[in-house]
């Protein structure tokens, strides 16, 4: 790799391993001109509360924030689909010189009418931040007139970055919490924080729960509905995946009501099972533990013979992994070792010291470890290592493409399970039907270094 | 006919924001970084929804504003932005578009531009134009036209006279785009057509990430723009104020402006405005397709006689669409847009003249709440538009044709050719095919021969 690539400010946010004792730069502000992967404060505040889909989400501000987020994931509803619906106040000239809380309250009370939803959530994006609207009243006004929550989520765009926003919708579903019936919950109760049931993958994670006889009082947020989050306080612990974007929930909760809570991850066979053994060992329950062990015995028995073909075909290749939040990429690090596959490249969107502390520890020397990376960065790295696979998000996938190297979506947009026992075959199928494509035969990469051997 | 009630919310838009069309338009600027004066998000969220449809990389730069910005003022991250993407892309121009959020906190682009110009620039540096795109004022639309016109007035200046024509052609495929340039070629004419990302957006498989993609107008046809032999500018809802407008009025370029050509007529018309211009005849080529299509139209109509159609996205890609529709014999009778021009009923108005068509429903300023309503009221065989209408269509069991951006359900929305007789005779296989298609799985028989 060219050193020239990064530019001076970002240098500290890209660390190779055994290079020096480990030191990254990260949380930080997007560099101006570095055309970052990142989005924004709201992303991240939509990102979170998207899947709740018996609620109304109204993005309050010009039209462009609501069109580019209007039913572009993967997140499955059983039941109300309200929150596939992209609904906007799509602000004009004029009520950004005079204020837009009167249409905000219009639209909020024409559509509540229209599609009876069971809570409202109203987002704030930059210009509402600059011409100083209101939310708050204009949303108690309504709740108390309409007799559902509508919770003011202050996702202003340039407040942060979505860190921020997490915490933000964080903030508004900690008001939802706490407001329901808890009868009848038993002890041995959990909610599922942090999985947005991309492709259904929560249903999957559920029966998981359920056959070793634990009962799931909340989705927070996947296939996510108002009543069961108001009664999440009943529940014994919080169990925290991607854990960026939730686990400010689960601390307030904490604080709250006292209920603990543990970090897990459904990416990949070994932190599935652990996500299971974890939950039995909080509980403290031999029986749960003997139903765990013999869940995943009974799901790895099906599934190891399955993946054979895969390691063998994808052994010994490199991957190269950039997503949003750090935890998945140690889950995924795992996964491409189950595939004997070696990872030669890893960075996340929104990673924590801690997080690539972590990250660190799990890699081989030499694996490039980034914060916070951009075109530019990614196409340099993907070169420089040779990649075969990269995984990453729809921003990402031109890049790879670009440059012949094969894809796999673990993003929010996919329409396949990756998560658990199930998604850890599906995931080496993806993987595999890439890199063992033809076509990569014919891409400039690969048909240079055919005519040349 | 229906009356809509009056709503203040907005559903499913059927626009999308103004900067969004200016970093279109920017990518079809030979060695051009788009560039967007506010926070991250836009630029990300934006390149997303350009590469779900072009499956190409776009990078789009952001000052990536802060809290203390939006208080204090976007200027310093605006020049620091400059100055890492010039040294990091070598562009030779960067394209800067405002948001809602710099446009609300009354940034003074220009002023900053020049500040950054005596504080940084050197000979080397790229050149920066800069456009105000507020996406509270206008849909993508106005945002494309509006790059494409600062661009025109920051860029041109008084020029020797030249016998190339400048050919502004709207927002339009990938494919459309090369189609213009071979009409242009066949014909000997010599073009500067803008924007072109007929590359930039749709380019080989590469070996190396292009800092900035081959392709686009060269920067020195658009400072010769001004001794053009003449402009052409396509749109029928254009709004006052163009590119085209700009070098009639500064240079006195003359401007010839026409619909999209879409369908035959409307074809025709650009056809016969590039004779005069060239003064040559339509070459043979396009006489055979002129003919073809018409014994493809015969041999298909009665598929089709009769169908009714549901038409949406932009309004001057509804104008051409619904034109043809009408000459294939299938009845437009909801036209709608998320834009408007005030110029869109008319438009639809005129290019339906003498086609036996009675006048659609036709609306401005709606998103897709209110198209589906509308649709319910009228039988419909086919919805034809971008993918957004896909959910509605579904929900009504209507078969969907797939014309415009963005095509987020499907591979090669960007290679849908719509324009000329040959774009024409695609859409009408298809259409006529989609029709047949139906017919036939509806049918419990199983025909093999339709």
């Amino acid at each position: 790799m060219s050193t020239a690539t990064v530019l001076d400010e970002r240098k500290g946010q890209v660390v190779r391993k055994g290079a020096a004792p480990f030191e990254i730069d990260c949380n930080k502000d997007s560099l101006a001109g570095a055309v970052s992967q990142r989005a924004c404060v709201f992303c991240g505040s939509r990102v979170v509360l998207y899947p709740i889909a018996d609620a109304l989400h109204l993005v309050h501000g010009p039209i462009g924030c609501a069109v580019y987020t209007w039913d572009i994931r993967g997140a499955l509803s059983s039941g109300p689909e309200i929150h596939r619906l992209s609904f906007s106040t799509d602000l004009q000239e004029m009520d950004v010189i005079f204020g837009g809380e009167k249409k905000l309250e219009a639209a909020l009370d024409e559509l509540i009418d229209r599609h009876k939803p069971n809570a409202a959530f109203v987002y704030s994006t930059c210009i509402v931040g600059i011409i100083g609207d209101d939310l708050e009243a204009v949303c108690k006004k309504v709740s108390k007139a309409k007799g559902i929550p509508v919770l003011p989520v202050q996702s202003e765009g340039f407040k942060g970055n979505k860190r921020a926003g997490y915490e933000a919708a964080c903030n508004a579903l900690s008001s939802l919490v706490g407001t329901g019936d808890t009868a009848g919950i038993s002890k041995y109760s959990i909610n599922i924080l942090g999985d947005f049931n991309l492709a259904g993958e929560i249903w999957l994670i559920r029966e998981y729960y359920e056959r070793i006889g634990i009962e799931i009082v909340a989705n927070i947020t996947g296939d996510g509905r108002v009543a069961d989050i108001q009664r999440a306080h009943g529940a014994s612990l919080n169990v925290v995946q991607c854990s960026g974007a939730t686990m400010e929930l689960a601390n307030i909760m904490k604080e709250k009501y006292g209920i603990p809570s543990i970090r897990v991850s459904y990416s990949g066979v070994d932190d599935m099972a652990e996500s299971l053994y974890s939950v039995a060992r909080h509980f403290d329950d031999p029986e749960l533990m003997e139903k765990a062990k013999s869940l995943v015995r009974e799901e790895l028995g099906a599934l190891l013979p399955d993946l054979k073909k895969y390691r063998e075909a994808l052994k010994g290749k490199k991957a190269a992994i950039y997503v949003g939040g750090a935890f998945k990429a140690f889950s995924l690090i795992k996964a491409f070792r189950m595939l004997d596959m070696e990872v030669v490249m890893v960075g996340s969107q929104t990673g924590t010291t801690a997080d690539y502390e972590e990250l660190e520890q799990v890699t081989d020397d030499g694996t490039i470890i980034v914060d916070d990376a951009n075109p530019l960065e990614l196409s340099a790295f993907i070169k420089e290592k040779d990649v075969d696979v990269f995984v990453g998000g729809v921003k990402e996938r031109p890049i790879a493409y670009k440059l012949g190297v094969a894809f796999c979506d673990h993003n929010h947009e996919r329409k396949e399970i990756l998560a658990g026992f199930t998604g850890m075959l599906n995931f080496a199928h993806e993987v595999y039907i890439s890199v063992t494509s033809p076509v990569w035969k014919f891409v400039p990469r690969r048909a240079s270094e055919e005519s040349a051997s | 006919m229906s009356k809509m009630p009056n709503y203040t919310s907005t559903t499913n838009a059927c626009k999308l924001c103004k900067p969004l069309g200016a970093s279109l338009a920017f990518r079809g600027i030979e060695g051009c970084v788009p560039f967007l004066h506010g926070s991250q998000g836009c630029a990300t969220y934006m390149r997303r929804y350009i590469i779900s449809h072009f499956n190409e990389p776009i990078d789009i730069a952001s000052s990536s504003l802060g809290e203390k910005h939006a208080v204090y003022g976007g200027s310093a991250n605006l020049k620091l932005g400059l100055k890492n993407v010039t040294a990091k892309y070598s562009p030779e121009i960067i394209g800067v578009a405002t948001t809602c959020l710099t446009e609300t906190i009354g940034d003074n682009v220009p002023m900053i531009l020049n500040e950054y110009k005596e504080e940084f620039a050197d000979e080397n540096s790229p050149l920066v134009v800069h456009v105000s795109t507020p996406s509270y004022a206008g849909t993508h639309m106005e945002g494309f036209l509006a790059a494409t016109r600062a661009t025109v007035e920051q860029l041109s200046g008084p020029a020797a006279k030249h016998e190339k024509i400048n050919v502004f052609s709207g927002f339009i495929s990938t494919a459309d785009i090369r189609y213009l340039k071979d009409v242009c070629e066949d014909f000997g004419i010599e073009y500067s057509l803008m924007p072109d990302y007929s590359d930039t957006l749709d380019g080989p498989a590469l070996n190396e990430y292009p800092l900035v993609p081959k392709g686009g107008t060269p920067l020195d046809d658009i400072r010769k723009m001004g001794g053009a032999k003449a402009s052409i500018e396509l749109g029928s809802t254009l709004p006052g104020q163009t590119a085209g407008t700009v070098l009639r009025d500064k240079y006195g370029v003359q401007l010839y402006q026409a619909g999209l050509p879409i369908g035959i007529r409307e074809t025709d018309a650009f056809m016969d405005l590039l004779t005069k211009i060239s003064g040559k005849p339509m070459p043979e080529k396009y006489i055979g397709a002129r003919g073809r299509l018409i014994d493809a139209m015969v041999d298909g109509h009665k598929y089709i006689s009769g169908k009714r159609a549901v038409v949406y996205g932009e309004e001057d890609l509804v104008v051409g669409v619904a034109a043809l529709l009408a000459e294939i014999g299938v009845k437009p009778v909801l036209c709608a847009s998320g834009g408007h021009s005030g110029k869109f009923e008319e438009s639809i108005a005129t290019v339906l003249e003498g086609l036996d068509c009675a006048m659609p429903i036709v609306k401005e300023d709606v998103d897709f709440f209110d198209i589906e309503h509308l649709a319910r009221e009228e039988k419909v065989d086919m919805v034809v538009g971008h993918s957004k209408g896909y959910s509605f269509a579904r929900k009504m069991e209507i078969p969907m044709i797939r014309v415009g951006f963005p095509i987020h359900d499907r591979v090669g929305g960007q290679r849908i050719l719509h324009l000329g007789y040959h774009g024409a005779q695609g859409l009408f296989d298809l259409i006529t095919n989609t029709v047949i298609a139906k017919k036939q799985s509806d049918s419990p028989i199983g025909y093999s021969y339709m």
